[in-house]
């Protein structure tokens, strides 16, 4: 199996900025890849690069073998995309809507499946001015699918959804994997990029600062697992001189960081010699949030309630 | 081209269109309340008759009473027989009447009639009142005419002058009509277009549609075909108007047609080109602006061409819509089928150019 993207060494600039600065990635095809950043990293800079949408300012990208920019028209027949802000022609229903584009694409589609799919069936006659935000981005989804692309380009596809609308979109997500298609997806939401993604790359200021599967990135940039029990500070005292180990006390809760699983026993063992009260233990690791928060907070250091950099 | 994807385009836009009551609003109620309103305050004011105040001085010769019946006959002026004036000049007195328009029979014109001396009548117009004025002209001219080819053919005197006559003159509203079509057809595609291109700039849907194998031509031929249909159905309803409630001497002809296309043909692809070549929608407007105000006045579409001075004739032959109207007053009004198709000729090339450069000119997508 090839790629199915293949970035090297892409930039964009607007004027002075640049949004985008010399990234690389590749997307295995059949995968689902989640590009996750925070808001103004250049996510959707990228993404719109890899659709064709916007021109390149330098570097080397191909998408299904095909160079986006210049050989957009026959790329756009391979591809799905829901933009970040997708809109649509006011006084047009999804159903009108699904047939305008299968009309466009040559091809035959069951618009009822497809709206019952992105669970819109029963929107099919309402104009697309009248529908709610999450409907209308349902119906980008819906779209984006007529004519059954190769790689379905998802910006923020769950933003602004209901929890059980967002897990719909999963479910879909999940069938075009099923079904061969590759995913390029961005989210601001760290647990779905973790649910669904084979591959994920964080980027920041325009440059990708950690790759990989969820479980690999969390390793790799996570803190080891932690023992945590609830009692008073004084035991967080106690354990900091007798172990050897990271400690973090917060409001009657103490967080002790073990060296690998058998460490739990020598841990609860120093925490019961305390002979301090203490009550119910759980061990803790990082998600890909506490990955996600600890990689750009770093780099953004003090943006997050601490002081402005000098 | 491909002309199923055309078809797509054309029915979501028409779709679009015809929900969006205030567009439908504009694009056919508004051109009948035009035509309704100029309709109304131009018929009667000059209503279609034209008075015309005649002191007789031949002292109700047969001949001139003959020559004044045959005026009224023509239904386009009411002879007005007055007692000559003393005290002041016949045009002073003209002057005070509301009505401009006076003739002199002069004495001895049944004598000199008969003895083939010519002989003249005096007309007194009124400069500002033009179109009454050339009325009166045309009818006299046509009139005498006719008298001087029954005297130097010894035929009966009165007969042809209806004739004659009533196919030269033309009402204000039979200007009305073609002129009032070609407004609308100015004006609702530009400004829909120019409104079009900055909003789907602003929303995004150029790029969406960018995703798809629809093309610029397409899309921009799609808005083409939906203005010359609703251009066909607003030119229907305003000749209707015209013709059966202000009695326009008009026609639904197939001439008309070709007009009806290339006249949308070419202002869609301006509109289009003025919203592209803006950066934003205030410029767009501005310019859309800038466009279309002088053409809407000075393009023959309240008044004939012909009745402006020469400086703003020259003017008016260098806007587009110029050729658009006096194309159909040619195929309407005229039946001047050369004149028509070398009107034609420039509203399609000029709209080659427009479409090359409008499609040219918008953007799909962002650089
Ligand atoms: N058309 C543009 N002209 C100038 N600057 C732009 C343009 N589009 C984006 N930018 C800038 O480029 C940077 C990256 O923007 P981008 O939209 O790619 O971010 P993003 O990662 O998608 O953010 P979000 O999560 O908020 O969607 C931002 O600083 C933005 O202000
Ligand atoms: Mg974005």
């Amino acid at each position: 199996m090839g790629d199915a993207i293949a970035v090297h060494g892409l930039t964009k600039q607007y004027g002075d900025l640049t949004a985008v600065n010399s990234i690389d990635f590749t997307v295995p095809e059949g995968k689902v890849f989640a590009f996750l950043g925070p808001n103004g990293a250049g996510k959707t800079t990228t993404v719109e690069i890899l659709e064709g949408l916007r021109r390149r300012t330098s570097g080397d990208v191909k998408v299904l073998g095909l160079d986006p920019w210049t050989d957009g028209l026959e790329l756009h027949r391979k591809i799905g995309v829901i933009p970040q802000d997708f809109r649509f022609f006011e006084k047009t229903t999804p159903r009108e809507a699904i047939q305008y584009y299968a009309t466009l694409f040559n091809v035959k589609v069951d618009a009822s499946a497809l709206l019952e799919l992105v669970a819109l069936g029963d929107k099919a006659h309402a104009n697309f001015d009248v529908l709610s935000g999450g409907q209308k981005q349902k119906l980008g989804l819906a779209l984006s699918l007529v004519a059954s692309p190769t790689i379905c380009f998802l910006d923020e596809p769950t933003t602004g959804l209901d929890p059980q609308a967002r897990r719909g979109i999963w479910d879909v997500i999940r069938k075009l994997r099923r079904e061969g298609r590759t995913v390029f997806l961005t989210t601001h939401y760290l647990e779905e990029a973790e649910l669904l993604a084979d591959q994920v790359a964080i980027i920041n200021h325009g440059t990708i600062i950690a790759e990989g599967s969820p479980t690999q990135i969390i390793r790799d940039h996570g803190r080891p697992e932690r023992l945590s029990v609830d009692g008073p500070p004084s035991l967080g005292e106690f354990l900091k001189k007798r172990l050897d180990r990271a400690v973090t006390v917060t409001e009657g809760h103490v967080e002790v960081q073990m060296r690998d699983k058998s460490d739990a026993l020598v841990v609860l063992q120093a925490i019961e010699s305390s002979g301090l009260p203490w009550t119910g233990f759980a061990t803790v690791s990082d998600t890909l949030e506490d990955v996600f928060v600890g990689l750009v907070g770093k780099m953004d250091d003090g943006v997050l309630g601490g002081a402005p950099k000098p | 081209m491909n002309p199923k994807r055309i078809g797509a385009d054309f029915l979501v836009f028409s779709r679009g269109f015809v929900r969006n009551p205030v567009g439908l609003f504009f694009s056919l109620v508004f051109p009948i309340i035009l035509i309704g309103l100029f309709g109304l305050i131009f018929s009667a004011s000059s209503s279609t008759t034209v008075t015309v105040y005649t002191e007789n001085l031949d002292h109700n010769s047969p001949l001139s009473v003959d020559f004044l019946s045959a005026l009224n006959n023509s239904t386009y002026v009411h002879i007005q027989v007055v007692s000559p004036v003393t005290g002041q000049t016949f045009a002073s007195w003209l002057a005070q009447q509301g009505d401009s328009v006076g003739m002199i029979v002069p004495a001895g014109f049944q004598a000199n009639y008969t003895n083939q001396t010519p002989v003249n009548v005096t007309l007194y117009t009124d400069p500002s009142d033009a179109s009454s004025g050339g009325i009166a002209q045309f009818v006299v001219t046509g009139v005498a005419n006719s008298f001087n080819l029954a005297s130097s053919h010894g035929s009966p005197i009165i007969g042809t002058t209806n004739q004659q006559v009533g196919s030269q003159v033309f009402k204000y509203i039979d200007y009305l009509v073609p002129g009032l079509i070609g407004f609308s057809i100015l004006t609702s595609p530009m400004f829909a277009l120019v409104e079009i291109s900055s909003t789907y700039r602003k929303d995004h849907l150029f790029r969406q549609l960018s995703l798809t194998p629809l093309t610029k031509g397409e899309w921009l031929t799609a808005k083409i075909l939906w203005y010359i249909v609703l251009t066909i159905i607003s030119a229907a309803i305003m000749i209707a108007v015209g013709v059966f409630v202000f009695g326009a001497d008009v026609g639904f002809t197939v001439g008309l047609l070709p007009f009806l296309v290339l006249g949308p043909f070419f202002f869609v692809s301006l509109g289009m080109l003025a919203g592209s070549v803006s950066r934003t929608p205030e410029s767009a407007a501005v310019l859309g602006n800038i466009i279309t105000f002088p053409m809407m006045f000075l393009s023959g579409t309240f008044f004939p061409v012909s009745s402006f001075p020469p400086g703003l004739q020259a003017v008016a032959h260098i806007l587009p819509l110029y050729y658009v109207i006096d194309g159909m007053n040619q195929v309407m009004l005229f039946h001047n089928n050369t004149r028509a198709l070398l009107d034609l000729g420039v509203i399609l090339i000029g709209g080659v150019v427009v479409f090359v450069a409008a499609i040219a000119a918008f953007k799909w997508r962002d650089e």
